[in-house]
């Protein structure tokens, strides 16, 4: 690979980061809802403050947060900001920064999705390419249909129906949260398994949300790709079943598989935030929900440039991995 | 043998009739049938239901409350009293209503961003293509996030909703109305039209454009299904029209509730199923469809 590309990628993911960047700061700018007013219209009503006083905190914290200057400084500055991950404090948990409550909430993220993306991927990819694959015993390609049919099922509803037949009906796991009430986090087995028991319900939700769009697309890669030239000169070469299975047939579906990954990242991220949310679990996802529930905007602002940061730059790390993955782009 | 072809008999072959030809379509590709089928259904439902179930019933205090299922209540009532019968069917008319609307600009902005994009080619093909790219990545929901939450709560109405959900969703079909163009203006008929001296705008509608309607549909068809999904996973994070009784809003009420924890089973279950069947059988019908545009991902059996 070339210098020029290498430039051409982080500048990508150098314009991607920047959009997504502006485009949250001018949307709130357009609105008419101002979050400091309301914050301490609130507080106003709960406290007993007198109004002048409340005008007065009003326009103090309007110049903290720079609101008053105008609003190309703003930008830049905000900018500036971002190059430095520092998205401002938490309204709700004032002396917090939003950084430190993503921060927090990361690990549990990062833990789930990829555990959840990576199993959904390996699956779904396998089991696609066995049903496309004519010389596949049946009960092995039988196995594809269930997954297919449930594409259309978003993993937020997998959770809830997950919640109700095992969690509420069998009562085999638990409804939600990180771990069972009363229990002090310690490095213990036994609070090892509170915690992994815990987790088997959003992670089955998130890989029967998604194995079905794999096994899709892998299955369609694999009916194109059973027409070609190569694999009918694999098989008149004499070659075992096996082996044009490993290295003719998957090896040439599975490009475009991982193209596929680095496209759906957003989608993927999203839903685990989601079912986060759902299921209680201390994520990005709850810290979103609490943000959104409590109106904290630095919050939710910056978890959206953050995950938007993270998607980018695991696009681009992909698109780093294609060329070892694919020698015909190594070539050129 | 030529005077066997003209022979009187031959003229009298019976043509199937448009309505025995899609029916033996449908018969092939069934998941396609089985998609509009489940659409069908649901549309009875929901048209059904306008007329018999009285729709203030979907809204707060209108019935007693965290009533199960029972005779007089078929899907039950839920904690701030709506009858959740009248709640789905005015939650699937408003889902539906959000769909179609936020599918149909979608896929109108990409089809002429699209056009514009392959047809001109040069600079404004490469401005459209590259503002598609960097925006693709961006997630979206996260997004219509921010845009839902700088909105007053006031002004979050179904209306709203359909915008917020088409104003990021116009990436992807630009892109492949974009692809269609390109190989479709290479194809030698354009060249006929464009020596025979066809103007741009005739060449567009009348050569270009009927050959692209199956994949316009399956555009229309996918938007339509990003659209429902958009707003049901904004509805539910609690960012919806909050008194409307839209599937999203229900199940985010209803789990802001403790529904399990407290045994109300049947209320965020009923949406739930719901949008299953929705989700559902628009996969089925974009799969289908997808299959009737692109002969090459036929199924080999």
């Amino acid at each position: 690979m070339t210098f020029k590309i290498v430039i051409k990628r982080l500048l990508f993911f150098v314009l991607v980061v920047w959009a997504a960047s502006t485009i949250v700061f001018f949307i709130p700018r357009l609105s008419s809802r101002n979050a400091i007013r309301e914050r301490f219209g609130e507080l106003a009503r709960t406290g007993g403050f007198s109004p002048a006083d409340i005008e007065k905190l009003i326009a103090s914290m309007q110049q903290q947060f720079g609101l008053d200057k105008p609003l190309l400084e703003q930008y830049w500055q905000y900018l500036g900001n971002i190059t430095r991950l520092d998205f401002g404090y938490s309204l709700s948990r004032y002396p917090t920064t939003a950084t430190e409550v993503i921060a927090q909430s990361l690990p549990w993220t990062i833990g789930l999705l990829l555990v959840t993306t990576v199993l959904s991927f390996v699956i779904g990819t396998l089991l696609g390419a066995v049903a496309a694959w004519p010389k596949s015993p049946g009960w092995l390609r039988s196995m594809a249909t269930p997954f297919i049919l449930l594409t259309g099922v978003p993993p937020v509803i997998m959770g809830i129906l997950l919640l109700f037949f095992i969690g509420f009906r069998l009562k085999w796991l638990p409804l939600g949260g990180a771990y069972s009430v009363g229990v002090v986090p310690t490095w213990s087995w036994t609070f090892f398994f509170d915690l992994m028991q815990h987790q088997i319900l959003p992670a089955l939700a998130l890989i029967l949300g998604s194995v079905g769009g794999w096994v899709l697309s892998m299955r369609g890669m694999g009916i194109t790709i059973q027409g070609e030239d190569y694999v009918n000169f694999a098989e008149h070469k004499g070659l075992t079943g096996g082996r044009i299975f490993r290295d003719y047939y998957l090896r040439n579906a599975l490009l475009p598989q991982v193209t596929g990954l680095a496209l759906a990242l957003g989608t993927v991220v999203t839903s685990a935030v989601i079912v986060e949310g759902l299921f209680g679990l201390p994520g990005i996802g709850t810290a979103l929900n609490l943000a959104i529930r409590a109106n904290d905007f630095p919050v939710i602002y910056g978890i959206v440039i953050f995950i938007t940061i993270a998607i980018a730059a695991l696009m681009t790390i992909l698109e780093f991995v294609y060329p070892l993955l694919d020698p015909r782009i190594r070539e050129n | 043998m030529a005077n066997i072809a003209m022979t009187p008999e031959q003229q009298s072959i019976h043509h199937p009739s448009g309505l025995t030809l899609f029916l033996r379509y449908m018969r092939r590709n069934k998941g396609l049938a089985l998609g509009v089928l489940i659409l069908l259904a649901l549309t009875l439902f929901t048209v059904i239901g306008l007329v018999v179930v009285n729709p203030k019933h979907a809204y707060p205090l209108s019935a007693p409350l965290k009533l199960p299922p029972s005779l007089r209540y078929p899907l039950g009532t839920d904690f701030f009293g709506r009858n959740l019968l009248a709640a789905m069917v005015v939650g699937m008319w408003q889902t539906a209503l959000i769909g179609l609307l936020a599918g149909g600009i979608g896929t109108l902005v990409g089809v002429l961003l699209g056009f514009t994009s392959a047809y001109f080619g040069g600079w404004v093909d490469s401005a459209i293509r590259t503002a598609c790219q960097i925006l693709t990545p961006i997630p979206v929901l996260l997004i219509q996030v921010v845009v839902a939450g700088s909105l007053d709560k006031r002004d979050v109405t179904i209306f709203t909703m359909a915008l917020i959900v088409a104003m990021l969703a116009w990436m992807g079909p630009t892109l492949v109305i974009r692809a269609q163009v390109m190989t479709m203006k290479e194809r030698q008929f354009v060249s006929v039209a464009k020596l025979s001296g066809m103007g741009d705008f005739s060449i567009i509608f009348k050569e270009i454009l009927p050959n692209l309607l199956p994949f316009i549909a399956a555009a229309f068809v996918g938007q339509v299904f990003a659209a429902v999904f958009a707003s049901f996973y904004l509805a539910v994070l609690g960012l919806g029209p909050l008194r409307e009784p839209l599937l999203g809003n229900i199940i985010w009420a209803a789990q802001s509730q403790g529904a399990f924890f407290n045994g109300w089973w049947w209320w965020p279950l009923e949406p739930a199923f719901a949008m299953i069947l929705i989700l559902g059988a628009l996969a089925l019908v974009n799969m289908g469809l997808d299959e009737l545009a692109n002969p090459r991902i036929r199924r080999s059996e």
